[in-house]
């Protein structure tokens, strides 16, 4: 049952990117391309995805995190942790880089695997092999040593 | 570059549904709708024993073109202008530095912005503006 609702969760998801725009490569570069400002092709839609996406974030959450525990688990996994510390602005800082490259962020790449794009493939498999590099690296003793936790995983 | 049409509405409903996702994943299994942290953990080193969860997660975002089209009878335009050296490069830091950062455009932008978490506000910050700045490069400097 779980299962499934994670499914139908990521279905909703899945056609909000769909919906706002943000499966379009295409839409999100050129709200990126704030150059294209004073020729008029700048697209600002993406503002709004935003805009929507927060409000209902931060009104749903306030509610939700009254619940004693949610549905399905035995407690809430929080992040907690609020040290500015190099990695996240290096992080963010090198996957803008990859964003502002090819218009894909990592939800609505995988959206885009469904549209039967091969481009997509691509894309998805150099992402995910840019993931598994990332927690590998993370997790090498060296890099442990100077940062805890090890697993940069915690948004 | 193909001049795309301002969707305010469109937009914000959309939006409005990638929050309720964020919401419901909240209220279901207690953890952030972050993209780039649930696909990483798709991969080992496996931490706990959410992986099936996880995968329905990512089978859903796939999914949803298929069923939008089922139900509409069509998809609306995506355009991917990039080749595939760019989409290799493109990839390659986009996964290492969602990563590497702890999150993405969902986990930072949509589910940290609205707990007014302070790492994921200077992380979108810093992913607008680096996203920003390559599109400026890219279109502007030649």
């Amino acid at each position: 049952m779980a299962i499934l609702v994670q499914f139908a969760i990521g279905l909703i998801f899945g056609i909000g990117l769909i919906v706002s725009g943000m499966s379009n490569p295409a839409k999100v570069l050129n709200f990126l391309d704030v150059g294209g400002i004073p020729a008029g092709t700048w697209d600002a839609s993406l503002a709004f995805v935003m805009a929507g996406a927060v409000a209902v974030t931060f009104i749903g959450f306030s509610r939700v995190l009254k619940l004693a525990r949610p549905f399905f688990a035995d407690r809430f996994y929080l992040p907690t942790r609020r040290d500015i510390d190099p990695r996240i602005v290096a992080g963010p800082a090198i996957f803008g880089i990859g964003w502002g490259l090819a218009g894909f962020c990592p939800g609505p790449a995988l959206t885009a695997l469904g549209f039967g794009s091969v481009s997509a493939v691509i894309f998805v498999a150099a992402m995910c092999a840019g993931m598994v590099l990332a927690r590998f690296i993370a997790h090498l003793p060296s890099s442990t040593r100077f940062v805890t936790p090890a697993d940069p995983l915690e948004t | 570059m193909i001049v795309t049409p301002f969707t305010p509405m469109a937009s914000l409903l959309g939006g409005a549904l990638i929050g309720l996702a964020a919401v419901l994943l909240m209220w279901a299994t207690g953890r952030i709708a972050g993209v780039s942290g649930i696909a990483a953990r798709l991969f080992p080193p496996y931490e706990d024993r959410e992986f099936a969860g996880r995968l329905a997660f990512v089978a859903g975002l796939v999914a949803a073109p298929v069923l939008v089209r089922l139900v509409t009878g069509d998809l609306p335009a995506q355009t991917i202008a990039a080749g595939p050296a760019v989409l290799i490069v493109g990839g390659l830091l986009t996964g290492f530095g969602s990563v590497w950062g702890s999150g993405c455009t969902s986990g930072h932008g949509v589910c940290g912005l609205s707990r007014l978490s302070v790492r994921s506000l200077v992380a979108t910050m810093t992913f607008m503006a680096a996203g920003m700045a390559t599109v400026f490069v890219m279109r502007h400097w030649s």
